[in-house]
């Protein structure tokens, strides 16, 4: 057991959530690692990464009063958690077309085939209702060179599917 | 040559703006050489500024020639460097030998000019552009206190596209 839990929060938006659930986290001395919140379809949700003497059923007690408050739906789990265990991408994918079904799973199974190992993954539809737009961004890491996956992502260009494969070089200076 | 303790963020002297330099003594040169197999021993390291080594100098040394497919000026020792011309702007993404662990994306200016002393105390003018740019960016950025992160405008990718001059 290493003390670290990942709770996942999700409900209906509103100012506030964040603060509110932070701030019990904090009076209970837990102390947060990474973290990502995200607003997706009007939807709060996020994910704490959470170093914590406290037991899961404690955990849910403290937070249960703000959770029902506030309309959320809490999970937690004990996880096997590290800091400072960052992987920099190497390459980067992104796509856009008119949106179909399938896209991200088409795309990222060729990715799958050629062990690209997907870091970090955004997608959204815009556009208007008549006419949605699909745009994808991958970054991750990969062996293979740039020219290499860009062939094999190749023939999704037929079914409309824009591609751009480029590598991504983090500069330390 | 030396390979010199670095200097990592939150260590306040990373903040001290550095003097520029009034005379290249054999000290000092020797000096420079300790900076430049510092920053060759980092892993993946292009440039490097006197203070992040503790000495508040304005001396940066860059070299970006191991990365493919780019234009540059090979090894650069920059003394009392100025920018004197900004074009463009590119987001990409950096990290530093001060902020071990950690990396986000930036904006700097595409393409710049530059005056500096060399080693030899001659005037030079660099006209550069890309990564190069970007690598001298961030390191005269430390002469000035500044770090990477204090111009970091997301973690996570951008929508914004490198801009790409045709020449």
């Amino acid at each position: 057991m290493t003390g670290w839990y990942m709770l996942t929060i999700i409900g209906r938006d509103q100012a506030g959530i964040v603060a509110r659930v932070t701030a019990v986290l904090y009076e209970m001395g837990c102390e947060l690692g990474e973290t990502s919140m995200l607003r997706l379809g009007g939807n709060f949700s996020m994910m704490v990464m959470t170093h914590c003497d406290s037991s899961q059923q404690q955990i849910q007690q403290q937070l249960e009063p703000v959770i029902r408050d506030l309309n959320l739906h809490l999970h937690i789990d004990a996880i096997d958690g590290h800091l400072h265990d960052h992987i920099d991408p190497n390459m980067q994918v992104s796509v856009h077309g008119a949106d179909q079904a399938g896209i991200i799973a088409r795309v990222t199974a060729i990715l799958a085939d050629n062990q690209f190992n997907i870091l970090d993954l955004e997608s959204d539809v815009g556009g208007t209702a008549q006419d949605p737009v699909y745009v994808m961004h991958i970054v991750g890491t990969c062996l293979k060179e740039v020219e290499q996956v860009s062939a094999a992502l190749a023939p999704l260009h037929a079914a409309g599917i824009q591609i751009r494969v480029r590598s991504l070089d983090t500069l330390i200076g | 040559m030396a390979v010199l303790p670095i200097l990592t963020y939150p260590d306040e002297r990373l903040k001290q703006v550095s003097e520029p330099v009034t005379e290249l003594t054999q000290e000092r040169l020797a000096f420079i050489q300790d900076l430049e197999a510092t920053m060759r021993a980092g892993p993946g390291g292009v440039g490097i500024a006197a203070p992040q080594v503790g000495r508040f100098e304005r001396i940066v040394i860059v070299d970006v020639s191991s990365r493919k497919n780019i234009k540059h000026h090979g090894r650069l020792v920059l003394i009392n460097p100025e920018i004197t011309e900004w074009e463009g702007m590119a987001i990409a993404r950096e990290g530093c030998l001060s902020v071990p662990d950690f990396t986000g994306n930036v904006i700097r200016a595409e393409r710049i000019s530059l005056s500096a002393l060399d080693e030899a105390g001659q005037l030079r003018q660099i006209d550069t552009e890309g990564y190069e740019a970007r690598a001298i960016q961030h390191e005269l950025d430390h002469l000035d206190g500044l770090l990477f992160l204090d111009r970091l405008v997301s973690r996570r990718m951008d929508l914004y596209q490198r801009k790409v001059y045709q020449k």
